[in-house]
């Protein structure tokens, strides 16, 4: 009998293609591999060079995200390295024969959002791509992760990759969150807790009764930020919302396929009594919204908390973070977090840009004005995203609102197409990163959740839905 | 990748200690989209200064950069060994490297050797006496020799071995090709697969 293995385990067993010895990586076969624009090009030229093929094109498939604009799509794009960027994308993906989704098409969108609508992200499989964000594929129990460009090209031409085990990481959340708390609290919590280096090394593994409650969207937010805590991946188990959320996508399997695939998956679980290399537990019955104040991902608090101060922390390089994290960001020592005024809300990026997270958005900024002077702009995640919300009439909702509704990309997550934030502007952002100058060059980013970031473009400064009069 | 035994060529003497790959390739050029075409990107911020080594012309052409303590520190971008490769370099000597350049510089088959800082400054000395001299590196015996100038250097038994060979990363996985394409025919066929695309 082999002995109990957790989750990660189990998947990096069934992908691997040779065993590494004297200290040498395992090579690890990958299932699909995701592309886009920017960090592929001298992937593909490096084939070219060498004179090396795809090796396996139908396990491989494109997408535009980070350099594409969100208005005037039919436009040629203004600036030239996004342009060209893009351009040579579709030169590749023809020269070579990838499958590729560009701008104006059905299914292009973020990387991330696109995989796990088409229904080719499942359980048990290895994915990778050119991007830190990949980790948000392990919410379907897969083992995913973001890779450099040689390793892009490495891929392309293997389908393999050399790797060295990670450590695994539980990462325990029990319990059940109050009305207004939501994924994404979870994931800033949990990031607050260990750090944002907290991870390294390790594949996280969600598991307790909140993480079971979670819909897919929610353990997507949740696996996406993983690498927020350093680890290089982050996954949950599969269960009957992962098997629902799949069935019937695209490529998800069919008929008997089905039945197979699901036995199998159903045999991932992390078995009794295997050991993880380290644990953390959290509980969620506490849990409140959370917010970032400062310029890494873990310097967040409840929001109901107020701006700390460098004095709180007793480590010496955190409190010089902060001192120079709170220079940057503009904020007072013991400001009441509900008292921040913002000048801009961000409702988009592949952490929070699914169908769930625009209805939670619109749900609570239905049938109210934005307030005055702020810039509320709502970007889908993927044009299907954006096509299904308009179906449901969600973007009738987000421009009575006074929110600008847009096309699908990556858009102010990191602000490589027009979508900015000014110097000096502050942002209550549904993205993943907040460091100095990610939203445009001197721009101040707020980390919330959908539900935070609709009550902020309501009140105006940073709020919970339980602020707003007539609550939500 | 090509094998690498030895190089003959110009050599250029870089008097400089901890140059990071920001001085060897500025950001600016990390936007292109190729691996190749760096080569007016190398040492960009220099080539402005008529003084400056490269710009002196009985180095045109030169194939092997002595370079000071630390050479290649800073941000991983490997676009600083493409830079150096497009230029025409094959051969690196400095008496300590940044570990990932290193690392990145032996993928691409770009020799990274390790003298001493006493054979370095000899090095310097002998070029800079006699500007437009060849130097000869020869890996297998792990030799510089400049005139009647010969030093050791230190590279470690892995990188030498796939430089001589000729394996970049993708070379070294296709030699278990068979086991690939072994574990590809048991996968089973519902897995993922992105083409065709079905109607949905
Ligand atoms: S939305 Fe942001 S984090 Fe996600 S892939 Fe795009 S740029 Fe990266």
């Amino acid at each position: 009998m082999t002995s109990p293995r957790t989750l990660a385990e189990k998947v990096w067993d069934d992908h691997l293609v040779a065993k590494g010895e004297n200290g040498n990586p395992d090579l690890i076969y990958i299932d699909l591999h995701l592309v886009h624009e920017v960090t592929s090009p001298q992937a593909f030229d490096g084939l070219r060079l060498a004179n090396r093929p795809v090796r396996r094109l139908d396990l491989t498939i494109a997408t535009e995200d980070h350099n594409t604009p969100t208005i005037n799509i039919d436009k040629q794009i203004a600036d030239e390295t996004s342009r060209i960027q893009i351009e040579t994308l579709r030169k590749n993906a023809a020269e070579f024969g990838v499958r590729i989704h560009s701008l104006g098409d059905i299914e292009q969108g973020i990387v991330h959002v696109v995989g796990p609508q088409l229904g080719l992200t499942m359980p048990g499989i290895t994915v990778v791509c050119g991007d830190s964000h990949t980790s948000t594929h392990g919410a379907f129990g897969a083992m995913a992760f973001g890779i450099g460009t040689s390793e892009v090209e490495h891929v392309l031409a293997t389908q393999t990759l050399p790797l060295k085990p990670f450590k695994t990481m539980a990462i325990n959340v029990e319990g059940t969150l109050r009305s207004g708390v939501t994924a994404k609290d979870i994931i800033l919590a949990v990031i607050a807790k260990i750090g944002t280096n907290g991870g390294q090394g390790y594949v996280l593994e969600y598991r307790g009764s909140a993480i079971r409650a979670l819909s897919m969207e929610g353990r997507m937010t949740i696996c996406n930020m993983s690498i927020e805590a350093g680890a290089r991946a982050g996954m949950v188990a599969p269960d009957q919302t992962t098997y629902d959320y799949l069935q019937g996508r695209p490529h998800a399997p069919q008929g008997t396929d089905w039945e197979t695939a699901v036995a199998y998956w159903n045999t991932l679980a992390t078995d009794e009594g295997a050991t993880f290399d380290a644990e953390v537990f959290l509980d969620a019955n506490d849990l409140e919204p959370f917010v970032t104040w400062g310029t890494n991902p873990g310097q967040g608090v409840s929001l109901s908390d107020v701006v700390p101060s460098p004095g709180d922390f007793s480590d010496a390089g955190e409190r010089a973070a902060a001192e120079r994290a709170l220079e940057y960001m503009d904020l007072t020592p013991g400001t009441p977090l509900k008292e921040v005024p913002v000048d801009a809300v961000f409702m988009g990026s592949c952490t929070n840009s699914r169908i769930e997270d625009l209805r939670q958005f619109a749900s609570i900024v239905r049938g109210r004005k934005k307030a005055e002077g702020v810039r509320v702009m709502v970007v889908p995640g993927s044009a299907r995203v954006r096509l299904e919300a308009e179906a449901e009439g969600l973007d009738k909702i987000f421009e009575e609102f006074g929110a600008e509704w847009r096309f699908a990309g990556c858009s102010m997550c990191l602000g490589m197409n027009p979508d900015q934030l000014s110097p000096g502007e502050r942002c209550a952002s549904t993205s993943n990163r907040n460091f100095e100058g990610r939203q445009g060059k001197g721009g101040r980013t707020h980390l919330v959740s959908p539900l935070v970031a609709a009550a902020t473009a309501v009140r105006g400064t940073l709020s919970s839905p339980s602020d707003l009069e007539g609550g939500n | 990748m090509d094998k690498f035994t030895r190089v003959t060529g110009i050599v250029v003497p870089l008097r400089r200690n901890a140059v990071d790959t920001d001085q060897i390739i500025p950001a600016v050029f990390l936007k292109r989209v190729t691996k190749t075409g760096f080569d007016d990107a190398l040492f960009a911020n220099w080539r402005n200064d008529p003084e400056f080594v490269l710009n002196q012309p009985e180095f045109k052409g030169a194939k092997v950069l002595i370079a000071g303590s630390d050479f290649g520190t800073g941000s991983s971008r490997e676009h600083a060994v493409w830079a150096l490769r497009d230029y025409g370099f094959e051969a690196v000597l400095s008496p300590k490297f940044a570990d990932i350049f290193r690392g990145n510089s032996g993928k691409q088959g770009l020799l990274t050797g390790v003298i001493s800082e006493a054979d370095c400054e000899k090095l310097w000395n002998a070029v800079e006496a006699n500007p437009g001299i060849e130097i000869t590196v020869d890996l297998p015996s792990q030799t510089a020799t400049v005139g009647d100038l010969s030093v050791s250097f230190d590279i470690d038994e892995y990188t030498k071995w796939r430089l001589l060979e000729g394996l970049d990363d993708i070379a070294l996985t296709l030699r278990d090709e068979q086991a690939i394409t072994d574990f590809e025919a048991k996968r089973p066929a519902w897995l993922p697969q992105t083409i065709p695309a079905r109607q949905s």
